[in-house]
């Protein structure tokens, strides 16, 4: 599946001297979900006002749908809906009429916005009297679901989200990202969502970019990610003792021996072993067998958090 | 209030069958935003208070002046019913004078910032819409909403001339009147400007606003203590020179929107000025004092309107060049 619907070709933002996005090369194919995962302050933001040509780019170029969203941001506002990450309404305006403005800037002609605006209501889950209720009193969620409302009245091709999960309670998450992935999947929509929640957005990308600094450092689906640690560091087995051990330790070279142990760690009382195998009995093993006095062992896995962790460590 | 808002809510619907250009669907959003603010029930009510006040007194007195056989305006009714006072309350004209400064400033000075402060303009930046219509559609609306409010007193005030006295309006005094209403407008709409401009260059609505009351506080009060600091004292010189200082001082203060106001109106709506400047003694002789035709009077406030439609443009210009570059995140 190879039909790329953004395309983003050495894109560089620079504020002053600082790097905001640097040399960023993106490819994102049409009907995929795709998740931009950073920290705050990564660019995620800058990258995705870039293409929607709301900001610049100081090099580079971004291509959405087709056409140069730096040239032609119209044609791309046509088709793009962009939800930003702190969603603003007109307070004064009905969650109706907030929507309708939106239908109209999109040349949608008066006498089927209505119809429209309100069918969009729908799919979103907001209806009753929740629809004419001024906006200054929606809730976080309920402006959430607005927002996405108003991104998909103009019948978009794309959609991209600037955390959309910001600020909604766990449960909501949920339903707002499956809400998400059943749009995405019933009418074949590209989805470009970006987030700092990894364990949010696992759900439902398929898959993710991870982007720290302005640079894009790891791409591909969760298990390529996931599998590209483990290949590195997989299993890691930490063994407190009693009693603090001496400097160096005389038993390393020994546990070194043992098969598919890749490096040991020692600091005090506690002692870290890498390992490609999972060998938490063996290590206990050893221990009890050279007469040390256990007090506790602890396997640390690697989820998705870790992997996220460990990206961000690294730089 | 209701029929003007009845007005453009029928016409969005009727208008509905042809796809609307964004630029008027952003003008309609925004008029209908400024006539169901407090802000803009507030501003009605002074200016209907206001005007209301100054007929009232002009009323009163208008018998008198009518009689009043060494004015030789006295046979234009209506501009007299818009410039007439007895000294207690200042005239229409002049109350517009402070009071246009503040609608322009209280309709423009969050126009921007407000937007960017509630998340709404990158929603809107991010509709298929060019990013000047948004500045413009602000400007757009204010001015509409000023004129149509001003054409509407205008033309009540003739309308309750005519009932009240019984005398017919003139077409001079009729083109006078819509010629001071475009004027007002015009005056309305720098001040208008002036406010958009400061709404983008703060991010903050309250600073705008107080910057934008500052400048206006400048030049209706310290400019002129300003220019009779740096003026020498008249005293010292022949007549010739005092002309000629008067001139330059003239010429200063006429860098203030509000003297070109003052001028323009006056001129308008007193057919009998015929000069803004000093006279000397030689072009006074031979001059009868009688109204100039609406032609002449035109060509003295020319150069006044020309000058308020050019700092307007300049603030426009400026407000162009800041927004279509800037950043729009919130």
């Amino acid at each position: 599946m190879t039909n790329p619907i953004i395309e983003l070709k050495r894109l560089t933002k620079t504020y002053g001297g600082f790097k905001a996005v640097n040399e960023l090369d993106l490819t994102v194919n049409k009907g995929e979900i795709f998740g931009l995962l950073g920290p705050n302050g990564a660019g995620k933001t800058t990258t995705i006002l870039m293409m929607m040509g709301l900001t610049e780019p100081s090099s580079g170029t971004a291509h959405v749908c087709g056409f140069n969203a730096t040239k032609d941001p119209l044609s791309v506002k046509r088709l793009v809906g962009y939800m930003p990450d702190s969603v603003g309404f007109y307070d004064t305006m009905t969650a109706l009429e907030n929507l309708m403005y939106v239908g109209e800037l999109n040349g949608i002609p008066g006498s089927e916005v209505e119809g429209r605006a309100l069918a969009t209501l729908d799919l979103v889950g907001l209806s009753g009297d929740a629809i004419h209720k001024k906006t200054g009193a929606y809730s976080r969620g309920m402006k959430q679901r607005l927002g996405l409302a108003e991104v998909l009245i103009k019948d978009p091709e794309v959609i991209i989200l600037d955390e959309p999960t910001l600020g909604i309670d766990p449960s909501g998450v949920k339903e707002f990202l499956t809400l998400i992935l059943r749009l995405s999947r019933e009418k074949g929509l590209t989805v470009l969502l970006s987030s700092h929640h990894l364990h949010q957005v696992q759900q439902v990308c398929d898959r993710v970019g991870i982007f720290v600094k302005g640079e894009l450092l790891a791409e591909g689906t969760i298990d390529t990610l996931s599998n590209r640690i483990f290949a590195e560091k997989s299993y890691e087995v930490h063994v407190s003792l009693a009693n603090v051990v001496d400097l160096p330790w005389k038993d390393e070279a020994e546990m070194l021996q043992l098969e598919a142990v890749q490096s040991v760690r020692v600091q005090d009382q506690l002692i870290g072993i890498t390992s490609s195998k999972d060998l938490t009995p063996d290590i206990v093993r050893f221990f009890v067998h050279k007469g040390y006095e256990v007090s506790g062992v602890q396997k640390k896995e690697y989820g998705l958090e870790e992997i996220y962790e460990r990206y961000f460590e690294r730089n | 209030m209701k029929a003007i808002r009845d007005l453009f809510e029928s016409h969005s619907s009727t208008s509905t069958e042809t796809r609307p250009h964004p630029f008027w669907v952003m003008v309609r959003k925004e008029i209908a935003g400024h006539i169901r603010s407090w802000r803009f029930l507030v501003l009605l009510l002074l200016i209907l208070l206001t005007f209301w006040g100054s007929i009232s007194v002009a009323l009163g007195n208008i018998r008198e002046v009518v009689n009043n056989v060494k004015d030789p305006d006295r046979f234009f009714l209506y501009l007299k019913l818009l410039t007439t006072t007895e000294g207690t309350l200042p005239p229409f004209h002049v109350f517009l004078n402070f009071l246009g400064p503040i609608v322009g400033i209280s309709l423009g000075f969050d126009a921007i910032n407000s937007e960017q402060q509630n998340g709404t303009l990158t929603r809107i930046m991010a509709q298929p819409v060019y990013r000047d219509n948004l500045l413009l559609s602000k400007f757009v609306s204010a001015v509409t909403l000023v004129g149509s409010l001003l054409l509407t007193l205008s033309l009540l005030m003739i309308g309750g001339g005519i009932l009240i006295t019984g005398v017919l309006i003139e077409a001079e005094e009729v083109f006078r009147i819509v010629g001071f209403t475009i004027l007002c407008t015009v005056y309305v709409g720098f001040w208008l400007g002036l406010s958009i401009l400061l709404s983008i260059i703060f991010k903050q609505a309250s600073t705008s606003a107080l910057t934008a009351i500052g400048i206006w506080l400048f030049f209706t009060v310290f400019y002129q203590i300003i220019i009779d600091l740096i003026v020498p004292a008249a005293n010292e010189f022949s007549e010739t020179d005092v002309i000629r200082y008067n001139r330059q001082v003239l010429n200063l203060l006429r860098l203030s929107p509000s003297q070109l106001f003052t001028d323009a109106t006056t001129t308008l709506l007193m057919p009998s000025v015929r000069s803004l400047g000093p006279i000397t003694m030689e072009q006074m002789a031979g001059a009868i004092p009688s109204p100039l035709p609406l032609r002449d009077s035109l060509m003295i406030v020319w150069p006044q309107l020309s000058g308020l439609i050019a700092a307007t443009t300049m603030c426009f210009a400026a407000s162009y060049y800041l927004f279509m570059r800037r950043e729009i995140r919130g």
